[in-house]
């Protein structure tokens, strides 16, 4: 009797089991259709796009409108811009972070607490509240129209600060001691001993560093008018504007626009969602 | 030969200076930069606000104008209620739909990572290519959505161009989609921080899965469901992108769709009224301020689990 019980337990579990598949590979399809959608359009011509009936499938693949979307825009320079002010903010945010979060964590000295207060602060502000005086800023130094513009405010990350104090706080402060004893300086402490040891913290906070300056929209939008001084995704509206009823065009673009950084998360799929993870257990 | 107590009281004190020296220097690249970009920007903006700033940046003191004007403007109380109706719609939905793939995916099933990274791939994806392929979509002649809705002899509908909420949930839904993913894999985190013997007890004690999901999944994922409304709330209030895409500024939809973040963005650098711009952005500040504020005291008091 108790085997019976057991089976039929079993058996419930597997019914059990087989609507926990179909919702989660329906929810694969509701996720994995503006994507398809995305790259089926992008293969089709005009016409074929437009037609009503709507047509799922294109009759010939069209790689062509790829190449179409690098004579209507700047789309390389558009690239490189996106690519290069990126990989510098993310450099600048993890030296920059590191160095703070690890002088928050571990050494001592007068007002330490109360500057990272402040910088707790900043963690709480919106960023509608500073981006016109970063704007003016900008402007100002003369920057309007430049990759520098592009990543300049962004080198600096309450935020990331924050996520790299975490880290280091995670680690003994017996290093600290141990390697004081043994007469390293501070800054060997830092280079040697514990920025090694804070590799995860490194690699989560580069990657949603790269993640937000990669997608961000509202920044290049305002400081980059010039067609070749744009990042991808102001680009990308821009072409919305301009060719609005080209749809594979604008398809296209976004495929050229999105696969760069879908390819990273692929290839660092455990970092990028180990470190999402992460933020809620310690929030 | 390196004993500490050995050494002389004057070398610990360098040493003492010397981290505070180095301490200081560490933090000073970022000091800069948060107090130039970040704190300047703020205190710049809110004495802005009391200003009037035209083109090529010529200021007049404008007192409480800004603030009069702000308050008289219908549009700006439609942008706030459309945010309201933004935040109203995607956290509970997005909040409940993550928790519950959370839940599916913590089972022991096959294909997890697959799962996981299916799921998370709108998180990565840029929002301005999300809005301009959902806009596609939703397109009254030739979208894939108004297809599917003729399969069941319904439609056209002109889903984005309406004097009416439809365009706001439809955005909604594109903001559901975008976050679900993200959500589940922190819920996710914290479900597996459940320790399983708990599950195993009550199922001894013939509890259904059900009963265990409301009396042990959804106590213990409490912290992290609040961390998790916080941040989607706020998140809310800053989405700029899909709107700005979505909906162009000469639709008819634009009143019932701006939330407050675009409409300030139209204001400071579209019309150029950075003044007027300010008292939004001021405005936009306190909001999610006391937001944050209110879910924090919230979180302290409700969470007991934490």
């Amino acid at each position: 009797m108790a085997d019976e019980g057991w089976k039929a337990m079993r058996k419930k579990r597997s019914s059990g089991n087989a609507l926990t598949y179909i919702i989660l590979i329906l929810g694969v399809g509701i996720v994995a259709l503006p994507f398809v959608w995305m790259i089926l359009t992008s293969l089709k011509t005009n016409t074929e796009a437009v037609s009503v009936p709507v047509k799922f499938f294109p009759s010939s693949l069209r790689w062509g409108t790829y190449a179409e979307i690098f004579k209507r825009i700047p789309f390389l320079k558009m690239f490189s811009n996106t690519a290069v002010s990126s990989i510098i903010s993310v450099i600048g945010q993890l030296v920059i972070c590191s160095l703070a979060g690890y002088s928050f964590a571990k050494l001592r000295f007068p007002g330490k607490d109360q500057i990272f207060v402040v910088v707790l602060a900043v963690l709480m502000i919106p960023g509608s509240a500073y981006i016109l005086t970063q704007y003016q800023i900008i402007q100002d130094m003369g920057l309007l129209n430049t990759i520098t513009a592009l990543f300049l405010p962004k080198c600096f990350s309450a935020y990331g600060t924050y996520l790299m104090r975490q880290f280091f706080i995670a680690l003994p402060d017996e290093l600290r001691d141990a390697a004081e004893i043994d007469g390293c300086s501070h800054i060997q402490t830092f280079t040697r001993i514990y920025l090694p040891l804070a590799k995860p913290g490194l690699v989560a906070l580069g990657i949603i560093a790269l993640k937000y300056s990669w997608n961000d929209l509202m920044w290049p939008l305002i400081v980059n008018s010039s067609l070749d001084k744009m990042t991808l995704s102001a680009g990308l509206s821009y072409m919305a504007g301009q060719y609005e009823i080209e749809y594979p065009l604008m398809m296209a673009g976004a495929v050229l626009a999105v696969l760069p950084l879908l390819i990273v998360f692929v290839v660092f799929q455990k970092q990028f969602i180990a470190g999402v993870a992460n933020t809620g257990i310690k929030g | 030969m390196h004993n500490m107590s050995a050494a002389p009281a004057g070398r610990v004190n360098r040493r003492r200076l010397q981290e505070s020296l180095c301490g200081y220097s560490f933090i000073l690249p970022l000091v800069i930069g948060i107090g130039v970009f970040y704190l300047y920007g703020v205190v710049k903006v809110i004495i802005d606000s009391f200003y009037n700033v035209g083109a090529f940046n010529i200021r007049s003191f404008a007192g409480l104008s800004n603030y009069k004007a702000l308050i008289a403007d219908a549009d700006v109380w439609s942008a706030l209620l459309n945010t309201v109706l933004y935040v109203i719609i995607i956290v509970p939905a997005t909040v409940i739909l993550a928790l519950i793939l959370a839940n599916l995916l913590n089972r022991n099933i096959k294909g997890r990572p697959f799962f996981r990274v299916v799921y998370f791939l709108p998180a990565v994806t840029m929002s301005t290519a999300v809005g301009m392929v959902w806009k596609w979509l939703y397109n009254r002649d030739f979208g894939l959505i108004n297809a599917i809705f003729k399969l069941f002899g319904l439609g056209p509908f002109n889903f984005l161009s309406q004097t009416n909420y439809i365009p706001l949930i439809c955005i909604s839904i594109v903001q559901i989609w975008i976050s679900t993913g993200y959500n589940m894999i922190i819920l996710l985190a914290g479900l597996q921080g459940i320790p399983k013997t708990y599950y195993e007890a009550a199922s001894l004690d013939g509890a259904s899965s059900l009963k265990q999901f409301f009396h042990i999944t959804v106590p213990l994922i409490t912290p992290t469901l609040f961390f998790v409304m916080i941040t989607t709330t706020i998140g809310v209030f800053q989405t700029f992108d899909i709107i700005y895409l979505m909906i162009s500024r000469i639709s008819p939809a634009v009143s019932h769709t701006d939330s407050l973040l675009v409409y300030f963005y139209r204001y400071a650098f579209v019309y150029s009224k950075k003044g007027y711009a300010s008292a939004i952005a001021v405005l936009l500040f306190v909001i999610v301020m006391a937001v944050t504020v209110i879910q924090l005291k919230i979180q302290k008091k409700w969470t007991n689990y934490g």
